[in-house]
Formats: C-alpha cells, structure tokens, sequence
C-alpha cells in the first residue's frame, strides 16, 4: 500500500475515532464543571464533579433510580438467557417442519414496532392491576425473536456427537443442554448478555408507560427529568448522564470479547 | 424362533419410535415458554391493537367506527409532519449510516492494520450510551450558548439556532443517530468480514485490483445477507425513533422533528388520551416496517 493511502486510511480511522470518543468526552469533562463553565464552553476537566454529584442527591432520589433499573435489568436479562436459550437450542436440536414453521412465526414478531403494541399492553396490565410491577415492565421484552435466533444460529454449530455420548451416558435431555451446551457457548451468552442488558437498562418509552409512580423511576427516566424544569444545571445533568451511562459501559468493556465474537457466530 | 425375531425388531422399532416422539416432545417443550411469551405479549397485542382501530370512545364505552379512524389520518396535518419527518430521517441517515460503517469495516479487516482493536473499541463505545444519556449530550453541546455555538463564535462565524430552526434541528438529530449507531452496524459487517478468506482479497490485489474493485466486487456481494440484516434493523429502528424526538428536540421547533412514534405517544398518553387513534396510527407504522422489510428481502434475493 502507498504511503499516502496508508496516511489517508489512518487520518480517516483517526478522525472517526475521535468524533466517536468526543460527547463522551465533553460528557465527562461537562461533570465536572459548573453550569456556567459547561454553558460557557469549557473543556477542562474541573473540580466540580463531587458538588455536581451531591446536587444530584438533593435533587432526585439517585440511589431509588439506580437500584430499580438494576433489578429490573439483571432480573430480565437472567430469565431471558434462560427462557430464550433454551428455547433457540430446542429449535435447532430437535428441529423439524413443525418448529421450523414456528420459528418463522415467532420471526414476524421482529417487525412489530413497539408503539404498535404498547396501548393494548399497557390496558392488558392495567386489567390485571400489574401497573408499575416491574413485572409488567419485564413479560413483553424477555422473549424475543433476535436472541432465540442467535442461540439457535449457536447451536447449529453445537456437535450432535455430544449429545449422542451424553444421551449414552445417562443424562437427561435437559441434563444435555444445562451442563453440555451452556458451557461451551460462553461468548453467545455474553452476547446475548450484553444486547439485553443494555435495551433493559436503556428502555425508556415502555418504562415511562408502565412506571406511573415516583417510586419505580429508573435512571434513563431520571435523567430526562433533569431537562424538565425551567433553568438546566448541566453539570448536574452530565453527571446524571454519565452515572446512567456507567454500568452499560462496565458491562460492555467486561464482555466486549464475548460480544463481538457471539455476533460473529449469529452472522454466520 | 421366527417369531421372536419379529417381536425383537418390534420392540426395537416400538423404542425406537416413542425416542424420537420424546425428543420431538422435549423440543416442543423447550421452545414452549419463549413462544407463549411472544405470542401473549406481541401478538395478540397487535391483534387488540386492530381492533381498538375500529373503535371509537374512552375507556370501557367503546363502539365500532369501522375505518373511521384511518380517514382521519389522511386529514391529520400532525401524522403528516410526523411522517415527512420520520421517512426524513431514515432516507439520509440510514444509507449515511451504513455506508460508513461498511467502509469503516472493511478498513478495519484490513491485516496489516495497527492499533486494530482500539479503533474499534473507541467507534463502538458510543453504544454504549444509553439513548436519553445521548440526547442530553447532544442537547447540551448544540444548545444555544452550548459548546458548539462557542467554537462557531471563536472561529469568527455566527452561532446557529440549531432548535429555533426546524432543518438545523433536525440536522442534529441525524448526526446524532449516525454518531450513536455506526459503530454498532460496524461490528456486524466486521462479524461477517470474518467469515470471508482473506487470501480472496490477497488474490485480488495480485490481479491488479484496486481497493474500491475489492469493496465493490468482493466485500459488498459477500456481506449481503449481513447488509440485508443491518438494513432491516435500521429502518425498523428509525421507523420506530422515540427518545431522540422526545429528549433531544422535544418534537420542536413546533412539531418540525416529531417522529411518529413521538406522535403516537402523545396521543395515548399526553393530550386528551385517544387511544383508537393512537392504535390506528401504529397499524399503519407496522404495515410501513412491514412492506418495506418485504421489499428488502425481495431486492436481497432477487440480487443472488
């Protein structure tokens, strides 16, 4: 390759990176700064961040917000793994025209805008007095058709030997699938753990639909309610902004190996 | 002796038969809850969505109006503001949007590549925001004394009122999609630039051609179903656009930025909640996710 592609090739990667990493940047700078200085255009980091922090405290109820989006998510995201799992691997390991015509049943189901069904959830709750339950909040979104094509599209690659010697062996069906697939398939579930985590934790319109009270307020939420009032402290915003962006940014840093290689094994 | 040959093979076969019929039993069982749960929660869902169209009235004193609510769309100048303002959207930062991450993608694919994988973390990492979390910030550095009217003013030009003014706005809006979103459609394309040989584009450059031909004439034809993929998620995604309307415009200036799911949602549960209009709306957001997902995959197919 030429010198100069080769330059243009890196000039392009670096700017694009840079445009990427910039708001989150400004976001991070912007928590530590008052108000004026963020307003003003400052880039510095400042000394503000814990002032900021103990402004958000007195102004919203943080620590509510933060542990209802947690259990909301890490309770969803368990009972999705499982739930979908299990349901992608007996569509593949067992499959035949019957299941093979439900699985493109179930994948109409992808093209249901969310607004569509969102009124008729929302009356079907209220009628069994579910309103605000983070139950409610939960059913509509553990299955869905994305993560039980990619554990289907995972099993596919999953040796029948196995499951011949296992079923040889004793084990029960089950038995197979819970202490011979579910090991070996560690990147899909983080993948999967990944996407799902991050629309539970980031979920905001079906949220603001079924979440009608303060109490069960979860932080994206929250920090659209930092916009609301009539003057914006922005400090405490960016620091709202950042804490909600945290636990997403942890999770992704911790299983991006994971991730990019159980998309990988989806695409194929 | 011949007969107990016939009840051995009997038996076998018997075993044999009712092993398949239990395995073909623990399928259906596995797959059971999660296709209950969408069939529950999306499915009949649509269907009273349907239903509730073709009505008319508040709460539990509901009548049917027949099409009623469908001509009324027609009439509805908001519906047709949203709807400019959503397709809007998804005509300019959809291909913008992908385009990009396919050339980023195959950059990155690139063997001799260095620094490979912080490039990648850092154009992926604004996923990692959430979607009112990128809004505000958004919201912040376009806003009027915020950070990028500052640089304008230092640079000696003229700050914009980039949500006084309905196209300026709704240029942000689409920067701050295609910023949110490319580095998750990258990770795709670079999923399925795994599952091609390397030595194909090697090949291809000994014979002369040139980085633009083995895009075009390699990297694009082989990615296909994965771009067929990311298309249908984006427009899907972009049909369905909600938080940003909500959170980084407000719907303004007026209604200049409204999406349709915006719309919707006001009209369910804002202004005088009507939620047989709102219904009515949504089925035609479906059809349009619909119609243009069919088209999608005919144009993927018929391209084989």
């Amino acid at each position: 390759m030429s010198k100069g592609k080769k330059t243009l090739m890196y000039g392009f990667l670096i700017l694009t990176s840079a445009v990427s990493i910039f708001p989150l940047y400004y976001m991070f700078a912007s928590a530590t700064n008052k108000s004026v200085d963020v307003v003003r255009g400052r880039l510095l980091p400042g000394t503000e961040l814990f002032n900021n922090f103990k402004a958000l405290c007195a102004n919203q109820n943080l620590g509510r917000a933060m542990w209802n989006s947690f259990r909301n998510a890490v309770i969803l995201t368990l009972i999705a793994m499982l739930v979908c799992s299990i349901a992608g691997y007996g569509f593949e390991i067992y499959h035949d025209k019957g299941k093979d015509a439900v699985m493109n049943v179930l994948l109409l189901a992808m093209m249901l805008p969310f607004v569509a069904i969102m009124i008729p959830l929302f009356k079907m709750f209220s009628q069994m007095k579910m309103v605000n339950s983070w139950a409610a909040f939960m059913l509509p979104t553990i299955s869905t058709p994305f993560l039980i094509m990619m554990f289907r599209q995972a099993a596919r690659s999953f040796p029948h030997d196995i499951i011949e010697a296992a079923r040889i062996d004793g084990l029960t069906e089950l038995g197979i699938f819970f202490r011979m697939f579910v090991p070996t398939m560690k990147s899909t579930y983080g993948a999967a753990v990944t996407v799902t985590f991050m629309n539970a934790w980031n979920n905001y319109l079906w949220p603001k639909v079924i979440f009608q009270t303060e109490e069960s307020t979860t932080m994206p939420m929250l920090v659209a309610n930092l916009m609301g009032g009539y003057t914006v402290d922005y400090g405490m915003l960016m620091v709202g902004v950042l804490i909600c962006t945290l636990p997403t940014a942890i999770i992704f840093f911790c299983l991006q190996k994971s991730f990019t290689e159980g998309i990988t094994g989806s695409v194929k | 002796m011949n007969s107990d040959d016939n009840s051995g093979t009997n038996s076998r076969k018997k075993k044999g038969l009712s092993l398949a019929k239990k395995h073909n039993l623990t399928g259906w069982a596995f797959l059971l809850p999660a296709a209950l749960l969408i069939v529950v929660f999306s499915f009949y869902p649509m269907f009273q969505a349907f239903i509730l169209s073709l009505k008319k009235g508040v709460g539990q004193n509901l009548t049917w109006n027949g099409i009623g609510m469908y001509t009324r769309i027609l009439k509805d100048p908001t519906f047709r503001q949203s709807l400019f303002n959503t397709f809007f959207y998804l005509i300019i930062q959809v291909p913008v949007m992908l385009v990009l991450a396919l050339v980023l993608a195959s950059i990155l694919n690139n063997k001799n590549l260095r620094f490979k994988g912080l490039f990648r973390t850092m154009i992926f990492l604004p996923c990692a925001t959430s979607l009112v979390s990128y809004s505000m910030i958004f919201r912040s550095m376009f806003a009027n004394d915020g950070f990028i009217n500052t640089v304008l003013r230092n640079l000696g030009m003229s700050p914009v009122g980039w949500f006084q003014n309905a196209w300026a706005a709704r240029f942000v809006i689409i920067i701050a999609l295609i910023w949110r979103w490319t580095g998750y459609n990258m990770v795709f394309y670079l999923s399925g630039l795994q599952n091609i040989e390397y030595s194909v584009y090697e090949a291809a450059r000994i014979d002369g051609a040139t980085a633009l031909q083995s895009f075009l004439k390699i990297t694009v034809p082989l990615l296909k179903p994965t771009i067929l993929l990311t298309t249908i998620m984006s427009i899907n995604g972009t049909l369905q656009l909600f938080d940003e309307s909500v959170n980084l415009t407000s719907g303004g200036p007026g209604k200049a930025t409204m999406t349709m799911a915006h719309y919707i949602y006001n009209t369910s549960f804002v202004q005088s909640p009507n939620f047989s209009y709102a219904a009515a709306m949504s089925i035609v957001i479906m059809l349009m996710v619909a119609v243009l997902s069919l088209i999608q995959m005919k144009v993927g197919d018929s391209r084989e």
